[in-house]
């Protein structure tokens, strides 16, 4: 059953092949079986799968299946969870039961989708290895020796591995995509504002959105279509109307015009990575697309403009982190400012606390100007550099990471180039543009992606290119050897 | 040469909202600690804030209410700082884009002069919760039920050169805010607040250092704390000293202040923009409809009250004021239809015995109808004024309308000249020295000695005589 894709499986249960607590007990099973090595969930909630999945066999019995019906499904840890802890990866959360459930998280379970668990991810978010993680380092499935990618890297391990037939994901600067490429999934990070923030303990909430982790860009749009769509509760969500994910998989993409930034195929670039890119964007021109280079000239900004802005939301954001309320706080406190100072340094990690560092520096009194104002300036030009090219380009393609995945430990002390490695991914969150990863190859047997953007809400149109490529591919198809037998 | 004094204000003012600033919880006062408090209010993780719409619309309101250009795009901005009753660990503000920008208060002074005082800005923002320090045993208590309500920060320019200017300014926007209907008012729940920036300096120079005294809840405190520091200031400087930039505390019970914190010490808030908010938009269309709905305001009230009732603007500027003073006055005098009657009791009995019993107009225990009804009863000389002032100290003490007072008492004035022309005949038959006295005296005297013959009809009507009818049957009878 772990080989087939959520659309095959939602077919299965539709056919009775199967019930949803066969499906779930399946993965259960596996998730018992290999994630003592991979260490892609923090927490796995048996109990309420299983009683999920029987409602959803009750439900498919009754004749009152919804879009999700019985499919299991695995959130990350950053999505709050009524009475599941919620962790989002830090010691500061560790025992932190959440007293309300996310948007995201609800609207799946209203459409009968079953929760396996909560996936392991870089701490709040901040990280591109899964190594910042307080549960430990999630491996890749593709190489145990090697990291996942991140901050999404538990859920693109999970569903690399098959221990979960989809994920849900965040992406502030390319969370779900390089996680995405790096274990041979297919990953989508919406337009800025079109699935709700509201429950999702936000990193840089100007940037933070949530999206699908699937093994096909045919799943990604079924969990898209559960996931979208305006909510009350988040001011920065887009009152627009949800479009038919799965209906824009039936459109020709002859005539489709796809853009090359050049700036995403550098002279420093793996020749290898560029080429399996190439490679893929040649397949769309066989059915029928046009390609043409593009400049995205501020694009080689992005870096820097996303390391300041992030950084900043992110220092005010986890403010509410004091040992008060709730999440860690420290022994015996002395007095107020030992309250503070011993439960924020106990409890975040120490890539939390540089970006907490750096934002509070950029924030501060006589380094706004230079630093925030300006990160913000170069966000525009390059939100108007994507804008240009979209005027005749329908999406733009290019890798989606510079490298594949490394080894465990090998860049722990070197956060700069970790930061260098997020080129591709960054400038579409700055751009708040929506964008996917989809597997095109191996180099050494790691899986390398590709990255489709596309236009504001044309979340439809980059699923399409994705699935027609995934048509007459099977990349996408490819397992690791971890995990068993296929 | 005397000093000059500046004064600038910073006034919080807590909008009437139904519910706070970014969430759905309900304002409250006096519920039980952390009842009114939502998961938004206490910060958990993953929640985000959504703009109450009416706070918009009454700060809104406010600024057509003095003037001031309404920015069309406010934003909201983090305030960045740590405390254990600020749940998100910042503020939500606004600073660089406020919504209610420059505007003018005039202030009517009791020397009758006018005074402009202009309005830097005002902006909206939430509320912190309260720290409680007793009761926890070493240990202190966080209630988040305030935390989130909205409120507009009023900033004066520093426009005001004395307390009196202050309070004067204080109670204007107190009558403002309380006519267009966006605050309460009620002080002693801390509807507002008041911070005072004071410096001083010699006629002609450029300003002095400033400090800031937080947290006035009174109008009489803040006048107190004005004066207080204005003499410290004065100390200071004249003893060779430097006025020191800082915030002060003062402290209403022993009438003393203290230094809280000094410019060294302030916060970086590091400011920027709240990412989870967009920019609240204004259009012609929500200012028009604003506008159509903007309830009278003091000025035209006070107008209103010169010309339709013929008050002097003294009296008229007292009455219009404070929005439940003003309809209190207008029921009296509709309901007692002599609006100089009912203005002199407002004014005098009614405020001197609320201030004597520290109440307010609103939970007056005599209400406008029974004083209009005191008025007519006076009026068509049912009841002579010191029997009023009698049938008014029963009806505050809950003894009914002045109608059954009056009944009940027997208070009505005695109009039939038949019984009191008796009376007046026994008092001159049983008095004859003090007769023949009057009799023998000049009329400058007679005028004085009238006055016993009329305390003992007086008391023999127990004060129900008619007192000119008295007088004029007295003067026939002694010649």
């Amino acid at each position: 059953m772990h080989t087939k894709t959520l659309t095959e499986l939602k077919a299965g249960l539709a056919n009775g092949d199967y019930s949803s607590r066969e499906l779930t007990e399946h993965f259960l099973a596996r998730i018992k079986q290999y994630d003592g090595e991979l260490n892609s969930f923090i927490t796995v909630t048996e109990e309420q799968a299983l009683a999920q999945a029987d409602a959803a066999d009750q439900a498919i019995a009754a004749g009152q299946s919804n879009l999700l019906t019985g499919l299991p499904i695995a959130h990350k840890d950053i999505f709050c969870t009524e009475g599941v802890r919620t962790s989002c990866g830090s010691k500061m959360l560790d025992t932190f039961i959440a007293p309300y459930t996310a948007t995201v998280v609800e609207k799946m379970a209203a459409q009968g989708a079953v929760m396996l668990g909560k996936t392991n991810m870089d701490e709040f978010a901040m990280g591109s290895s899964n190594e910042t993680s307080f549960y430990g380092a999630v491996k890749n499935p593709w190489d145990l020796e090697r990291v996942p990618g991140g901050s999404s890297g538990g859920a693109a391990a999970c569903l690399g591995a098959r221990l979960a037939p989809a994920a849900t994901g965040t992406d502030t600067g390319g969370s779900i995509r390089q996680p995405a490429a790096l274990n041979n999934i297919t990953g989508l990070k919406p337009t800025y504002g079109r699935v709700s923030r509201w429950g999702m303990i936000a990193f840089a909430s100007s940037l933070d959105q949530a999206g699908p982790m699937g093994q096909s860009a045919e799943d990604c749009a079924l969990m898209l279509q559960a996931m979208a769509g305006h909510d009350h509760r988040d001011s920065t969500s887009l009152n627009e109307k949800v479009d038919d994910y799965l209906g824009a998989l039936k459109e020709d993409i002859s005539g489709l015009t796809i853009g090359i930034p050049e700036e995403f195929f550098p002279d420093t670039l793996d020749g290898a990575i560029a080429d399996n890119s190439r490679a893929a964007i040649r397949e769309l021109e066989k059915l029928g697309a046009k390609v043409v280079s593009v400049s995205l000239p501020s694009i080689k900004l992005s870096v820097p403009a996303y390391y300041v802005i992030a950084p900043a939301e992110a220092s005010s954001n986890l403010s509410r982190f004091d040992g008060v309320r709730f999440g860690h706080r420290c022994d015996e406190p002395q007095d107020l400012e030992d309250l503070y100072k011993r439960s924020r340094s106990e409890g975040f990690g120490d890539e939390v606390k540089r970006r907490i560092l750096v934002g509070t520096y950029a924030l501060s009194a006589g380094y706004y100007d230079a630093y925030y104002r300006r990160a913000q300036q170069v966000r525009r030009l390059i939100r108007d550099d994507f804008a240009r090219a979209f005027e005749k380009v329908d999406v733009l393609m290019g890798p989606t990471a510079p490298e594949t995945a490394f080894k465990l430990g090998a860049k722990k002390d070197d956060p700069v180039s970790m930061y260098m490695a997020d080129v591709f991914t960054i400038g579409v969150n700055l751009a708040g543009l929506p964008a996917l990863s989809m597997p095109t190859g191996f180099i050494n047997g790691l899986p390398t992606g590709t990255q489709v953007i596309g236009n504001y809400f044309r979340e439809g149109q980059i699923l399409n290119v994705a699935h027609k490529y995934q048509q007459v591919t099977d990349w996408h198809r490819q397992l690791p050897t971890f995990g068993g037998e296929q | 040469m005397s000093w000059e004094v500046v004064i600038g204000l910073e006034i919080h003012v807590q909008l009437n909202t139904t519910s706070k600033l970014f969430s759905g919880s309900k304002l409250s006062t006096g519920a039980e600690p952390n009842t009114q408090a939502s998961l938004v209010d206490l910060g958990m993780p993953g929640t985000l804030p959504v703009v109450n719409k009416e706070a918009v619309r009454k700060a809104a309101l406010f600024g057509l209410a003095i003037n001031a250009d309404i920015c069309r795009h406010s934003v909201f901005e983090r305030k960045n700082y740590f405390y254990p009753d600020l749940p998100k660990g910042y503020q939500t503000t606004q600073l660089d884009k406020p919504i209610v920008g420059a505007g003018v208060v005039e202030v009517q002074l009791e020397s009758g002069e006018k005074k402009v005082v202009r309005i830097h800005h005002a902006h909206l923002e939430e509320d912190a919760g309260k720290s409680l320090h007793e009761d926890f045993h070493g240990m202190t208590g966080i209630d988040l039920n305030r935390a989130g309500t909205p409120l507009i920060e009023v900033v004066t320019e520093p426009d005001m050169s004395n307390a009196e200017e202050a309070v004067a300014f204080a109670k204007k926007l107190h009558a403002i805010v309380t006519s267009i209907g966006i605050c309460d008012g009620d002080m002693s729940q801390g509807n507002m607040r008041f911070d005072v920036n004071v410096s001083i300096r010699k006629p002609g120079e450029p300003l002095g250092t400033r400090t800031e005294t937080k947290n006035l809840n009174s109008f009489r405190f803040m006048e107190r704390a004005i004066k207080l520091e204005v003499e410290r200031q004065i100390d200071v400087l004249e003893d060779g000293g430097e006025i020191v930039q800082e915030t002060r505390l003062y402290n209403g019970d022993t009438h003393t202040a203290r230094s809280m914190r000094s410019k060294e010490d302030a916060n970086d808030y590091r400011y920027f923009p709240c990412p989870d908010l967009l920019p609240v938009e204004i259009t012609d269309a929500d200012l028009d409809a604003l506008k159509a709905a903007m309830p009278e305001l003091p000025d035209a009230r006070k107008a209103r009250f010169m010309a339709d009732y013929q008050l002097s603007e003294y009296d008229a500027d007292l009455l219009s004021g404070d929005l439940a003073t003003a309809a209190f006055f207008e029921g009296a005098a509709k309901a007692g239809n002599d609006a100089k009657l009912a203005a002199n009791w407002v004014m005098g009995e009614l405020a001197a015995k609320l201030n004597a019993e520290e109440k307010t107009i609103s939970n007056s225990p005599v209400s406008a109808d029974q004083l209009g009804q005191l008025i007519a009863r006076l009026k068509d000389g049912t009841i002579s004024s010191k029997i009023a002032k009698q049938v008014f100290e029963a009806c505050w003490a809950g003894e009914g309308d002045p109608d059954a007072i009056i009944e009940a008492k027997g208070l009505k004035q005695m109009s039939d000249s038949g019984e009191l022309e008796k009376i007046v005949d026994d008092i001159i038959a049983n008095n004859t020295p003090q007769v023949e006295d009057y009799r023998n005296s000049d009329d400058a005297k007679k005028k004085k000695k009238i006055g016993f013959f009329v305390g003992q009809a007086m008391k023999a009507t127990q004060g129900k005589a008619n007192p000119q009818q008295l007088n004029q049957l007295l003067k026939d009878k002694l010649g």
